[in-house]
């Protein structure tokens, strides 16, 4: 609430700064705008952008590191004997004492020395808060005033907005560029943890997958196999069933919008396919589990075969339905972007619209098709709800699509959810299938990328 | 008729008509593009349209291949007879119409392939060739036609859109010529060209004339002075005036011709 409204009034001021360099550059020049280097609005934004850059940078640290210090305050406050206990016990009475500065525990027999750390907490934390107030107010205020001095006719204020505007898109894309070496960081940490419990030979190579290990001695568990190959068959099975179902009626019907149908029928149709996409996965998980399955456990009844109710077909076919729009809205946008000049030459020398279409356009919009593919592949290695609820859950290193299957992602939900110890094979190995599941589509990407690029034909 | 009036050359005179086109017009939905146009193409010679931008000359040229077929809403009336047999009748296919006028457009567009893939579409889907070695000599015999034969005889498997614009023209051109038209039609060919680019395919155009009948839209009144033997004039959607290029440049008859070859409309 109080960050909320120190942001309010930071932007106030913001806008405070804008005015004052704006009016200043204006003034330097008795108002002829024309002879200042840059305009108006640069020396504001150059006045602006001095006040809230610094202020935000100090409301940043200050926010994040603001309770670890309130914290190792409290705890130099505590009893010589407190102090001695563990992490964990210390953090239980650090808790207590925050809920009782909250308000949170209203009960009449608290111990006085607690009442006393509450207050002191609830002290810091209103001295924090006031501190944090004054001083990024104060730091906005000195960068308004630093900056407002430069104000000048010939200042190039315009120059140095844009160099602060450029540091803005560069930190922005390093925090995403962090972000990712971060995940990839965690994943190796983690899964090398698990390589040191169980080989990596026996993870990659073993055809029994069975993680469920007994937690006490008189617990029934398995002996907790981490064969990982059926994990991944399952993963590849489903993946191509979807694909299957999913690439040529993507691919044909972005075709037919794009080439054939009228602009009035494309533009309802487009929108109602993407829909297909907008459909929570968890919905075509239960319509997966409770109509499809089914009905192809009837169907292959009636023809003999044994089908489980919870099978890889089920769930490959509905996960294919809903990654078809990835394909044909995607498909059909590259395939609008060939230029009409190519289906003009091709028609002139009397190529048959077919022709056209095979021949020029599809080779022309090659790369962007098997881009609108990758994505649906990735889509379909990464989808969890729909084999959760219509694939089963027990790894079967099988080909055969009637039978219930598992994925790589199904695991990882089911190691890490519930109550969970972070030191077993159990749960390391979540980590470790990410971490293949990571390369393996890491290795998809890079070959589709070479394919594309020497096979792609370019026009300007 | 304009076209009887009397000539000094006489070979002009003597060709066949080739395509001879009565009371055509264009309407895109309800908009009329172009009334009414009357006009002959002689074999063995360059016809050029000439006149302002939106005067529909180049909606007429789309006409004598069926292109305005592609183009939706777009509705030919009249009559275009080639060879005796008009072009919008029923039972002509405009497929195989196109083979026979081939067409060359305003900016370069080569397929995204090789140079010699861009020659060979054309032959190839139209069964022009029954093996590899008369693919090689249709491909030769149509660079060397567009006189590019000797720039790209050495790579003859890269993309065509790697070369000059220039070259890339002259590469549509053979492709045009690769399946034997009897007709070729160019929509302002060299408007994106350079003067060099410029001269060589004009040079072409009148080597081409040996063979073929061509009609060529163009903005440049230079251009059609130097490449064409007739000439048509198109304002506003009408044929104007038409004849021997010499005539329409020297003495046009309609002040409208006048006005516009003189820099005064346009």
């Amino acid at each position: 609430m109080n960050t909320l409204l120190l942001i309010i009034a930071l932007l106030a001021m913001t806008t405070l700064a804008y005015h004052v360099g704006r009016k200043r550059a204006l003034a330097s020049v008795g108002g002829n705008g024309h002879l200042l280097h840059s305009l108006p609005s640069y020396h504001g934004a150059y006045v602006a952008l001095w006040c809230i850059l610094p202020a935000a940078i100090i409301v940043f640290f200050w926010l994040s590191s603001e309770n670890a210090i309130i914290n190792s305050m409290m705890v130099s406050s505590l009893s010589l004997e407190q102090q001695d206990l563990s992490t964990a016990e210390i953090n239980l009475i650090l808790s207590e004492i925050r809920n009782i500065a909250s308000g949170a525990i209203r009960s009449t027999n608290i111990d006085e020395t607690k009442l006393a750390l509450a207050d002191r907490y609830g002290e810091l934390q209103f001295l924090s808060t006031a501190g944090l107030i004054v001083v990024t107010m104060g730091i906005g205020a000195m960068g308004l005033l630093y900056s407002r001095r430069f104000i000048a006719p010939r200042f190039r204020a315009r120059r140095w907005v844009e160099r602060m505007v450029m540091g803005l898109l560069i930190a922005c894309s390093i925090i995403a560029i962090l972000t990712t070496i971060g995940i990839v960081l965690s994943l190796l940490f983690e899964a090398s943890r698990f390589f040191t419990k169980v080989s990596p030979i026996e993870f990659l190579f073993g055809l029994h997958w069975s993680p469920q290990t007994a937690l006490r001695a008189d617990q029934v568990g398995s002996t907790g196999a981490f064969g990982a190959v059926p994990v991944f068959a399952g993963t590849l099975l489903i993946t191509i069933i979807a694909m299957i179902v999913a690439v040529p009626i993507g691919l044909l019907s972005a075709i037919y919008m794009a080439e054939y149908a009228t602009p009035h029928f494309r533009s309802v149709v487009k929108p109602l396919l993407e829909i297909l996409a907008g459909v929570p996965t968890v919905v075509y998980g239960f319509f997966a589990a409770l109509t499809v399955g089914p009905f192809i456990r009837d169907l292959g009844e009636s023809v003999g075969l044994n089908v489980a109710s919870e099978s890889a077909l089920a769930a490959g076919l509905v996960m294919g339905i809903m990654i078809i729009p990835f394909v044909s809205s995607l498909s059909d946008d590259v395939i609008n972007a060939v230029p009409q000049s190519l289906r003009d030459g091709a028609f002139a020398m009397g190529a048959t619209k077919s022709e056209t279409i095979r021949q020029i356009i599809i080779p022309a919009a090659l790369p962007g098709i098997v881009g609108s593919i990758l994505l649906a592949v990735s889509r379909a290695i990464g989808e969890t709800m729909i084999v959760v609820m219509a694939a089963g859950l027990s790894a079967n290193f099988t080909a055969n699509p009637f039978e219930a299957v598992t994925t790589v992602t199904v695991q990882i939900v089911t190691l890490l959810v519930g109550d969970q110890e972070f030191d077993s094979a159990k749960t390391l190995a979540a980590f470790a299938l990410g971490l293949i599941l990571f390369i393996v589509t890491l290795i998809l990407n890079v070959i589709a990328l070479t394919v594309v690029r020497k096979y792609r034909e370019k026009y300007d | 008729m304009s076209l009887d009036q009397p000539v000094n050359d006489s070979e002009i005179m003597e060709t066949e008509i080739k395509v001879s086109a009565r009371g055509v017009g264009v309407f895109y939905g309800e908009a009329n593009a172009l009334r009414d146009v009357d006009i002959d193409f002689r074999q063995h010679q360059v016809t050029s349209l000439i006149g302002p931008s939106g005067c529909g000359k180049s909606t007429f040229l789309r006409c004598l291949n069926r292109m305005n077929d592609t183009v939706d809403g777009c509705r030919v009336v009249g009559s275009i007879v080639l060879d005796g047999q008009n072009i919008y009748s029923k039972d002509v296919d405009p497929v195989e119409l196109r083979a026979r006028v081939g067409m060359v457009f305003q900016k370069p567009n080569p397929f995204p392939k090789s140079i010699y893939d861009n020659i060979g579409y054309g032959p190839r889907i139209h069964g022009m060739a029954t093996n590899k070695t008369e693919m090689d000599e249709i491909v030769e015999s149509s660079l060397k036609l567009a006189g590019l034969w000797d720039e790209v005889k050495d790579r003859l498997d890269e993309p065509g859109t790697g070369l000059s614009g220039g070259q890339q023209q002259r590469l549509c051109i053979a492709r045009a010529i690769a399946v034997a038209p009897e007709v070729i039609l160019m929509d302002e060919p060299c408007s994106a060209l350079d003067p060099i680019a410029t001269a060589k395919i004009e040079e072409l155009i009148d080597e081409l004339r040996q063979n073929y009948t061509i009609v060529i839209v163009t903005h440049s009144m230079q251009q059609a002075a130097r490449v064409s033997q007739r000439t048509a004039f198109f304002h506003l959607g009408n044929l104007v005036e038409q004849g021997d290029t010499e005539q329409i440049f020297t003495n046009p008859v309609d002040d409208r011709t006048q006005s516009y070859i003189t820099g005064r409309i346009g």
